[in-house]
């Protein structure tokens, strides 16, 4: 059966929206027959997260800002996010949906490193783009928001490392959602060949809190043989924005994959978290954090599929839930028949601040191959009264003790998150939601 | 009055419902060491937990003063703050938490803001007292009490003790699972501890502690009240005759809580 839906955007909005921003005559064709497959394919069906009333449908989509010459016309608190020095060598910043402000060193060039926007991305590499865009990663036809995404798509970056190049620096980008009601689709494509290595580090961040916007937000990540890709990122979007995010990544023979992922939201999210280890030796390790917090709603999903002999994956997952917040956490391990003397292991825990805070842990493993190590753990409670009884006895404050008592809890992931710029960023902000 | 003053008067617990403390009366007056001692069961710890406002007891009648301010009134870290301690007989752990940054943390919350304990003053203190109580330094790195063995959670208790330097310490049971070495190490911490401004209560199965820490008076609690107090030879003759004769004395069958002489 096939849902019809009106949408708020028709085909001569796209057509406009595409041929003003001068795009490859393949992006408008594949916008145009990704907002036909919108309306009638379903919304996704997150497990056990009922999002019939969340906003999808108010935003703005075609904004745009102004370009920025120098990093110092940014705002402080953004400005301290990109860093000194080295680390902040190169950078794509995006204001509202929309390219701001570029750097990519010398060096880095002239190794063939590429790093934009996704717009001018379409036009100088618009044929290596239309082979990874929504080809073998996330699918146009998923559901109706990966289609409407594709039809909409309207900021991201495109990151390409040729063969045997190693970025040592991490390439940061940053979408600033300056307008509280700014709609961002934006999609993320890095592209690691064989024996590269490259680590990404993103910021996502909006301001104003109440007022209504949606994120639909895809990245997809190609590991190639023996390259390494790590990819941090904090996510940190006001309470009135919905979001759903989708990163998925395929790893070829011995390739890895590191996600450190801080889930920051203060909205409603939706998070779908996806690894193929498609070749034999392929890894990776997946670390989140999340504090939940206010009466926001989230559901996230980490999935690896093991498809690769030999293939390794590790998955840690930590979340806070305080007020009414609540979120499911589902880790789907799947080993796929042939890929013997595959290993996989998940850790999920959730932490409840308070009565009326909701946690929901599920571990899954879906096991088709005999000659596998796999396990599990998950684990779902209440703040310790003790704890807090034992701590405040030493005259720390309730609210100073659950500060302690949740930094403590997520430790374990935070402390490990392999890049050091996600670290003190996903600090910062989990103090921030603590307070 | 000296400087510091505990005082408890006519004092009812109850948990879930079960009266456990039964009109109990103790003052504590800094200068002083008080025992409490009597058999398992009888409401030691329930009286400590009480005093110190751990959520579950329910105080249904009575009044506790340190310094003659309501303690009752106040939030468990209110308490804290106007002096008092409680070394847990079974202290929690704290996960993610180091044992530094709880310690300093509780200094400073007694501290105005703008008025934190230097970085390099805390270290001194603390590495200072970890030495004196035989504690590695790995200790202060370490996440609060978390695999911890048994005797290391009391010691960490005394370090607490030490660093805070409160008017009136309650220490429960700080004595059990000690070995003879670590009994000396922590007795001399506490005995350290000992001023004109300091009242302690020493709650303690064993004549053993009260060798190396000598009380002014020990206090035999039985049915959740105090039913026999003296210097520090009661101690001594409950370690050579148990209690049987203090029961029989008042006529006591079973001395824990819930029986009526
Ligand atoms: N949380 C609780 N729930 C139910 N009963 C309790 C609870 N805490 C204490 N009690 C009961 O209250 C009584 C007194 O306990 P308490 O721990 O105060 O004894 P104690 O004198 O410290 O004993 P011990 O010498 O074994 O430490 C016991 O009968 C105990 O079972
Ligand atoms: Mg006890």
């Amino acid at each position: 059966m096939s849902v019809e839906t009106k949408l708020e955007f028709d085909q001569e909005y796209v057509r406009k929206f595409s041929q003003d921003r001068q795009e490859p005559e393949w992006l408008l064709n594949l916008r145009l027959k990704a907002l036909d497959a919108a309306s009638e394919l379903p919304m996704p069906k997150p497990e056990k997260t009922k999002i019939d009333k969340w906003n999808f449908n108010s935003y703005k989509h075609d904004v745009s800002a102004q370009e920025i010459k120098s990093l110092d016309e940014l705002p402080e608190d953004i400005k301290s996010l990109v860093g000194k020095d080295e680390q902040a060598g190169n950078l794509v910043v995006h204001r509202n949906t929309t390219l701001a402000f570029k750097q990519l060193s010398d060096d880095l060039r002239e190794k063939g490193v590429i790093f934009t926007d996704i717009l001018t991305a379409s036009k100088e590499y618009s044929d290596l783009l239309e082979k990874y865009f929504m080809t073998e990663g996330v699918k146009i036809d998923e559901h109706r928001l990966t289609a409407l995404h594709a039809a909409l798509m309207n900021g991201g970056t495109f990151l390409y490392v040729p063969k045997n190049v190693d970025v040592e620096v991490p390439l940061q980008a940053l979408y600033w959602q300056e307008d509280a009601e700014a709609g961002l689709f934006n999609h993320v494509i890095i592209v690691a060949e064989d024996n590269s290595r490259v680590t990404y580090v993103e910021n996502y961040f909006s301001t104003g809190d109440d007022k209504e916007s949606v994120a639909n937000i895809i990245a997809e990540v190609f590991v190639g043989q023996n390259a390494k890709v790590s990819y941090g990122s904090v996510d940190n979007f006001a309470k009135g924005v919905t979001t759903f995010i989708s990163r998925r990544s395929r790893v070829s023979r011995d390739g890895r994959i590191e996600w450190s992922l801080g889930q920051m939201n203060d909205g409603n999210t939706i998070s779908d978290n996806i690894t193929h280890l498609d070749g034999n030796g392929s890894t990776a390790e997946t670390k989140t954090v999340t504090v939940g917090r206010g009466d926001q709603k989230q559901n996230f999903v980490n999935r690896v599929f093991h498809h690769g002999q030999n293939s390794e994956s590790n998955l840690l997952v930590h979340g806070v839930m305080k007020d009414s917040a609540s979120s499911i956490f589902n880790g789907i391990t799947k080993i796929e028949h042939g890929a013997k003397k595959a290993f996989g292991d998940q850790t999920q825990r959730v932490l409840m601040m308070s009565e009326k805070a909701r946690g929901d842990a599920n571990p899954i493993l879906l096991i088709d191959e005999d000659d596998v190590m796999a396990g599990h753990a998950a684990s779902v409670g209440k703040v310790d009264q003790l704890q807090l009884f034992y701590m405040m006895s030493r005259g720390i404050s309730r609210a100073e003790a659950e500060r302690l008592i949740i930094h403590g809890f997520l430790a374990p992931v935070v402390n490990d998150l392999p890049i050091e710029g996600v670290q003190k960023r996903a600090t910062e902000v989990i103090e921030r939601k603590v307070r | 009055m000296s400087a510091s003053n505990l005082k408890i008067e006519n004092l009812h617990v109850s948990i879930e419902g079960k009266e456990i403390i039964k009109g109990l009366d103790l003052e504590i007056n800094g200068g002083e060491i008080h025992a409490v001692m009597g058999p398992n069961g009888t409401g030691k710890s329930t009286l400590a937990s009480a005093i110190m406002g751990h959520p579950k007891y329910e105080i249904t009648e009575g009044t506790v003063t340190i310094d003659g301010k309501d303690l009752l009134e106040m939030e468990v870290d209110e308490r804290a703050k106007a002096g008092l301690f409680l070394a847990m007989q079974y202290p929690s752990e704290v996960s993610g938490v180091t044992n530094a940054d709880f310690l300093r943390t509780s200094i400073n919350a007694r501290r105005e803001e703008g008025d934190e304990i230097s970085l390099m003053k805390f270290i001194k203190k603390m590495d200072e007292k970890m030495a004196a109580l035989g504690m590695g330094e790995e200790f202060s790195q370490r996440y609060l009490n978390e695999g911890f063995s048994g005797g290391e959670k009391k010691r960490n208790e005394i370090l607490q003790l030490m660093m805070l330097e409160p008017k009136i310490a309650i220490l429960d049971e700080i004595d059990s699972g000690l070995d003879i070495d670590a009994l000396k190490v922590v007795s001399q911490g506490v005995n350290s501890m000992r001023s004109p401004e300091f009242g302690c209560l020493i709650i303690t199965h064993y004549q053993r502690l009260l060798n190396y820490i000598t009380p002014d008076k020990v206090h035999v609690i039985m049915q959740g009240r105090i039913v026999k107090s003296g210097g520090a030879e009661l101690a001594q003759r409950l370690e050579a005759e148990g209690y049987d004769w203090i029961k029989e004395e008042l006529g006591i069958e079973d001395e824990t809580v819930g029986q009526e002489a």
